[in-house]
Order: C-alpha cells, then structure tokens, then sequence
C-alpha cells in the first residue's frame, strides 16, 4: 500500500511514543515519551551517552526504533499501517521517504559531499529528490550561500574550507530541502573554539527568521537559551527535567541536571 | 644466433600481429572483467539474500579455481559438451571472469570504505538507495578503486601468455615461433621480458594518470 500524506495540522511535529533504542544489551532510550510542536524549539542537553543524538538519528531513521512509535504530523513515521485493520509494521524504506523529506539533519562532522563543489552540495538534492530544475536550485543554492555568509565560495571544493565554513554550507544544504523540521546535531562540537561564534550566527538568524522546527543537542548553553522555546535535560535515556530555556537554566529544580550545568559552565 | 637479427627483422610483421593480439585480449578481457566486477561488486552488497548470495558463490568459485584451468575448460571441456567457442573468445571469456571475480571484491571494497557519514547525509538529505549509490558512494569509491584496478590490469596483461597454449596467436606464441625458428632461446625470451614489462609499464603510466584525475575530483589534489 502507497504512503499517503494525511498530514494532520493539529498534531505535533513529532511525537515519540514509549519509544526504546538499544544497542545489543546496552539501552540507550528506555520507554521515551517526548512531543515537540510545529514550529517550537527544543534542546536536549545532558551527558555523552545519554541518548540525545539516538533521538535525532532515530528521526532522521539513520537508526530503527526497538519498541514503540515514532509519528511526524500526527503520522506514523517509524512504522506504517499494513492491511485493512491498519495494523502498524516497522516501516520499509518507501514509507520512511515520504515523511523523511520533511526532516532535515546537520551533522556534528558536516559530512559534505567531498567529490562536489560548495554549490553542487547545496544543488544536488533539490535537483535529483525534489526534481527542482538546475537553474532555480542553483538561484535558490545562491541565495542560501548568501544566507550563511558564503556566496564567494560557491566554487571551491569543501576540502578548501574551514570547519566553521564547511557546517555552514552544510546548513545551506539542508536549508535548501526546505525541511520544516531542522536537526542540529552538536554542530559546533567537532569546530574551534574561534569558529563556533559563526555557525550559531547563522544559526540564531534562522531561528529568528524563519518558523521551522528545530530540535538541537549541543553543549553551547548560550546557544541554547537564545533559540529554545523548551530544554531537555537527558540522563542515561531518560528526560531528568524539562522546561522553558531560561527557567531551566537559571533554576534547574533537578540535581542531576545542576551538576551537568555547573560541569559545562 | 647469427641470423638472429636477420630473422627478428623477417618476423617483425607477425610480432605486430602476436603484440595486437595480446592487446585485444587484454582490453577486451579487462573491459569484462570491469563490467563483471561491478555487477558481482554492487551484488554482493545487495538486500537480497539470493542475489548476494549468487555474487558470492561466482566471486569465490572464478577466485578459487585457477585461470589455467578455467580456460583449458573452456577450449577443450566446453566443445565436448556441444559449445565451440573462438580461441579468443575463450581467452577473453576466462580472463574477464576470472579477473572479474578479483575485482568484485574491489568495487565491493572501496564501496565499503567510503565512510558511512556519507550515506547518512544522502538520506537526510532524502536521497534513496540508488541515488545516494550513483551520486554519492560511487563517486568517492572510484578513486578507492584506480590502485588496485591498476594492479588487476598489470596482472591480467601478464596472465595473457597463458593464451598461446589454447593456440591464440598472441605476442608469447609468435615468439615462441620465432625462438624455434632460430634457436636464440635466450634473446627470444629477453625480447619477451622487455616486450611484457615495456606493456606493464605503459599501463601503470596510463592507470597513475586516472588515479590522479580522480584524486583530484575529490578534492585531494597531487594524491597521497
């Protein structure tokens, strides 16, 4: 049976329903119940290991749920109903790429195209997923270029550039999907410290400027408090504390969630 | 021996002609093997357990059964089993699937290494299987692919004068007849050497080009 698109519009943009994630004997999201609205932003913030990345490679299905329901607009998403009772089966790759094109991913190592140009990266999945023609990619991948300070180097290869200049470009490329759900994964973490400063520049002017939906784990708290609408604290899979970005940071009410503040501080 | 220059200078037509032959089935046996290659490499990683399967079971028995046998059983088994097939047409048969099987693991290799980072981007960026295969892996596989490529071809070339004992012409078999005609087994056979390592190296030279044109393609200019 086709995917079809029945988006609902009072749904939230993601919702995880008792989701589980291990890894042979190591659990890395245990029974997880978590709701983002459209247009909200969260953070999950915690320690290494605590399952804030699984959250968003679990939605970028670059892994598969073990137990439980991951659903995109009130859609299932990580499995898809089979059969006139409707009963859901783990999703196969025909039904994950209908909801998937809604989603978009920045990685930690930005994971550019090393064989393209800075604007073939940004070209090429408009051009081959969303059959954009090449001149309007390539207007579009301009402009974007220009978004994130990098109209000049639309030419040069990403091995030429610096790692502040390389995400960048990999946040035009994921822009350039027009994605209404934005994940950042620890995207200044694997930068230096002096290049960090631009990349959530671009950032923080994304948030203002648009109404996508982003879901970020980082370690920049300021970062954190500046775009979230909400905060997640994680511990070993487990949301310790949330609430809103100013809140949690300034009056954290969990000690679990005190000690990792004053540890990143 | 003294007649050895006279006779090398009378043979010389039939020594272009061995040189043609060994040429032809060295590019048709590697242009085989390279379709073979991919089609077994891109196989052996596939979903399907029957088409994996397949690709393995071919890669493993042209690897592990010898190319000497593989093209006796061509010439001389295949007829008796009612398919006669052209003395080249066997040579490029045997060496396409045999160095088809070596370069499976090749393709399969360098697909392999190409890091999972990428994949992973061609799907957040909605790529499907295919796509984010042609656009994305295969690209970056191929400059993995030029080095050992080059020493499969190297090889292949140097495996071609097997082809004279199924009575291909090739450029060994035409100085064999010359070795017997004058006696000069030393010289005949020095000729050769100089002849097969003159070849090797023009399609190292050749090969070492692509590789840098690839490497280059990735952004890696002067290679590593």
């Amino acid at each position: 049976m086709p995917t079809e698109d029945r988006k609902d519009p009072a749904a939230p943009a993601v919702r995880f329903e008792r989701v589980t994630k291990r890894f042979g004997d190591h659990t890395v999201l245990d029974g997880l119940d978590l709701e983002v609205g459209r247009g909200e932003r969260v953070t999950l913030i915690g320690p290494s290991g605590s399952g804030k990345t699984t959250i968003l490679r679990l939605l970028m299905t670059l892994e598969r749920v073990t137990d439980g329901l991951v659903l995109v607009d009130g859609q299932p998403y990580s499995h898809m109903p089979r059969g006139a009772g409707g009963k859901l089966v783990p999703a196969d790759e025909r039904h994950l790429a209908v909801l998937r094109r809604r989603i978009g991913m920045v990685f930690q190592q930005f994971n550019l195209f090393p064989h393209m140009s800075v604007l073939e990266n940004v070209v090429e999945a408009p051009v081959h997923v969303l059959g954009e023609g090449r001149e309007e990619a390539r207007r579009r991948a301009r402009d974007l270029l220009d978004l994130v300070g990098l109209g000049d180097k639309a030419e040069a290869r990403p091995t030429r550039l610096s790692g502040g200049q390389q995400q960048r470009v990999a946040i035009a490329r994921a822009l350039a999907m027009r994605p209404e759900i934005l994940l950042l994964d620890e995207v200044t973490s694997a930068l230096d410290p002096e290049l960090v400063a631009e990349v959530l520049d671009v950032l923080r002017d994304i948030a203002r400027n648009t109404d996508i939906t982003l879901l970020c784990v980082t370690h920049e708290m300021g970062f954190a408090r500046d775009v979230s609408d909400r905060i997640l604290m994680f511990d070993r899979g487990r949301i310790v504390e949330s609430g809103p970005a100013g809140e949690l940071l300034e009056s954290p009410t969990h000690a679990r969630t005190r000690a990792f503040l004053g540890s990143v501080r | 021996m003294a007649d050895f220059p006279a006779e090398l200078r009378r043979a010389l037509p039939r020594l272009a002609e061995g040189l043609l032959v060994t040429a032809e089935a060295t590019v048709l046996g590697a242009a085989l093997a390279l379709l073979l290659a991919y089609v077994l490499g891109l196989s052996s990683r596939s979903a399907r357990l029957p088409v994996r399967g397949a690709a393995r079971f071919v890669v493993e028995f042209f690897r592990g059964t010898s190319l000497y046998v593989q093209l006796f059983w061509l010439f001389f088994a295949l007829p008796m089993v009612g398919f006669r097939l052209e003395p080249l047409a066997c040579a490029v048969l045997a060496l396409g699937l045999n160095y088809g099987a070596y370069g499976a693991e090749v393709v399969r290799g360098a697909i392999t290494a190409v890091p999972r980072a990428q994949t992973e981007a061609g799907i957040a960026l909605g790529m499907g299987p295919a796509l984010r295969l042609r656009r994305v892996v295969l690209p970056q596989a191929h400059a993995l692919m030029v080095a050992p490529f080059k020493n499969l071809l190297v090889q292949l070339l140097k495996a071609t004068p097997l082809l004279s004992l199924v009575t291909v012409p090739d450029l060994t078999f035409q100085i064999d007849q010359l070795r017997s005609a004058t006696g000069a087994t030393a010289a005949s056979y020095l000729l050769l050497l100089g002849l097969y390592f003159a070849m090797a190296v023009g399609l190292s030279l050749l090969m070492n080009a692509l590789e840098r044109v690839a490497k280059a393609r990735l952004g890696q200019e002067g290679g590593a």
